[in-house]
């Protein structure tokens, strides 16, 4: 076989290097992230762990709402509880502590990184599969609320406005604190500290949301930009349907700034 | 573009904080050959692989693979190669056919391509049995295989495998390196072992490396015939040790002569020639010449163990 193809060809010689467009390799790229998660164990039961405390929560509010009427959407009211942001600040990290931290104590990171693929294309991809596994765990809420809505004739649980601006808060809220997760995890090889440094951060930006109201009139500068980075407030308005642009683009430019800074950990490597 | 050597690398130094890993390596290898680096673990082996692989840069110097310069043109070189990195890092929870099928994706085959690719190696590494199993499910010969398919599935100039059979049991060492001699045939190969059978196997030329530099590169029969100087020749002669010396003391070529008598009335011989050559001949003339009884005779060929345990303990005491 060798000696008839160096015949053939006369001498060695370069064989034409595959090319492929970038996004194909970007999507099988994602395809892997959500196989990944659900050929562990850790994919079904973060959703699992998701649908019994929305499960949970709900019952607790549909109990509340027996004791006395309330206005607001029951979305709205779940997302202003407690039980949602328990949710939402331990699941995220659980997500995105695989990203790099578990490709990097496997070695499988030096087999990716060894193959035509850019830095900010795996950092991209490894976002993606996250944000889509995220969402994935959110939809069961959605056939919850249907089923809540057919059997109680009340349209207040699937109101289509608040749905779908409750939706679109959680997409934001999750690509912020998913940035987060990916920047822990490509800081470290170990799994269960890329959890904590984002549990971490993602607490630590909560927290800031418990601060009182400021206003205007107040004058305290920390205050008010405390105000102005509150999830919960944030959380509050999407769920009555209020998308306010300065939320989105307070969300989007975080999440941008944390996938920079987690596709320049990535390239550290070139500099060491 | 294909007079260009497959991989050249020129003092190449890659420093870590306290530590100087590869010490301005320099070396060449040309398209087609199998080269083995051998070298005892911290050598700087599988820095030199990273380095040539793309992943890590190097502090100086500078290494090409295909004309491509590792640093400045990596995506070109990662195309080029197909690297196996040290304990073989594959995907576990994935099935072999669908892993072999991502990475061929990843490394720009499109997906009837990739198909194709997967098929043919697939069928080449014997893995047409279990494609549909899951790897971490596989046996560690079989993993490794996976892992070589990988390393082939996009057709590369040049194949980097770092330590491809530790770990493995006699029989798919066995199996990996018949797999890595066919690979030779159409592909340049690197590949890293500190097992020296390996390389005598498998390889065409061998780099010795220790404490990252390389301390000899050549065939490994040149190495043996090179380094071998002092090669004995051990003969067992039925004749009294003052005799044996008497015939034997003229001779030119022989640099230093043991004798000691052993049992049944038996000398015992040990020849160390001048410049390496075989001295069987000429005990053989000189005992049919004196009419003398020969039991044995024998040169004591030094291995490529020997050669690599003399060079790296000769560096060791350097130090």
């Amino acid at each position: 076989m060798a000696a008839s193809w160096c015949v053939v060809h006369g001498a060695w010689r370069t064989r034409p290097a595959p090319r492929r467009s970038p996004l194909n390799v970007y999507l099988a790229l994602v395809r892997r992230e959500l196989g990944g998660a659900f050929n562990s164990l850790t994919g079904f039961v973060v959703v699992a762990v998701v649908l019994l405390l929305t499960g949970y929560s709900l019952t607790d509010i549909i109990g509340k709402l027996n004791g006395g009427a309330d206005d607001r959407p029951v979305v709205e009211m779940f997302y202003q509880s407690a039980y949602f942001w328990l949710i939402l600040l331990p699941v995220t990290p659980v997500i995105t502590m695989r990203s790099f931290a578990a490709e990097k104590a496997t070695g499988t990171y030096e087999a990716l990184m060894t193959t035509p693929v850019g830095d900010l294309q795996v950092v991209l991809a490894k976002f993606t599969g996250a944000l889509l596994f995220f969402l994935l765990t959110w939809l069961p809420l959605l056939a919850v609320l249907a089923v809540l809505r057919q059997v109680t004739k009340e349209p207040a649980f699937l109101e289509p406005r608040a749905t779908f601006g409750a939706f679109l808060g959680l997409t934001l809220m999750g690509s912020l604190l998913l940035s987060m997760g990916c920047l822990a995890s490509a800081l470290t090889r170990s799994q269960i500290i890329a959890a904590m440094l984002s549990f971490l951060m993602g607490v630590g930006l909560w927290v800031v949301s418990l601060r009182p109201e400021a206003t205007a009139a107040d004058g305290d500068v920390l205050g008010r930009v405390a105000d102005h980075v509150s999830m919960m407030r944030h959380m509050g308005d999407f769920a009555r349907g209020v998308v306010d642009s300065r939320h989105v683009v307070f969300y989007v430019s975080g999440t941008v700034l944390f996938l920079f800074l987690t596709t320049r950990v990535v390239e550290s490597r070139k500099w060491k | 573009m294909d007079d260009v050597p497959m991989i050249e690398v020129r003092d190449l130094t890659k420093r870590y904080p306290g530590r100087t890993a590869v010490d301005g390596l320099s070396f060449s290898v040309g398209r087609g050959e199998v080269v083995g680096f051998l070298g005892p673990n911290g050598a700087g082996k599988s820095t030199t692989m990273r380095i040539l692989a793309s992943f890590m840069p190097a502090t100086s110097g500078t290494a090409r693979v295909a004309g491509f310069d590792v640093f400045h043109q990596a995506d070109e070189v990662r195309r080029r190669i197909g690297y196996m990195p040290e304990n073989n890092p594959i995907h576990l929870d994935m099935r072999v056919r669908e892993f072999l099928k991502f990475r061929a994706r990843l490394k720009g085959l499109g997906w009837r391509r990739s198909r194709e690719r997967v098929d043919t190696v697939l069928q080449q590494c014997g893995l047409m049995d279990v494609q549909k199993r899951i790897i971490g499910q596989l046996s560690k010969g079989f993993r490794q295989r996976v892992g070589l398919a990988d390393a082939l599935v996009h057709e590369p100039d040049l194949i980097i495998l770092d330590e491809p059979t530790i770990g493995l049991d006699p029989h798919q060492i066995r199996a990996v390196r018949t797999l890595i001699k066919q690979l030779g045939e159409r592909h340049t190969v690197l590949l890293s072992t500190h097992i020296l059978s390996e390389v005598e196997m498998t390889c065409s030329r061998v780099l010795i490396m220790n404490r990252g530099r390389i301390l000899a590169a050549d065939t490994p029969q040149n190495l043996e015939r090179h380094l071998s100087l002092d090669g004995q020749v051990v003969a067992e002669i039925a004749a009294t040790p003052a005799a044996v010396r008497e015939a034997f003391c003229d001779v030119p070529e022989i640099e230093r002569m043991d004798l000691s008598a052993v049992e049944g009335e038996y000398t015992r011989l040990a020849l160390t020639s001048k410049d390496g050559q075989d001295l069987r001949v000429v005990v053989s003339e000189l005992v049919r010449a004196n009419g003398w009884t020969l039991r044995e005779l024998t040169r004591s060929r030094h291995s490529l163990e020997d050669i690599f345990v003399h060079l790296t303990k000769a560096r060791k005491e350097d130090a």
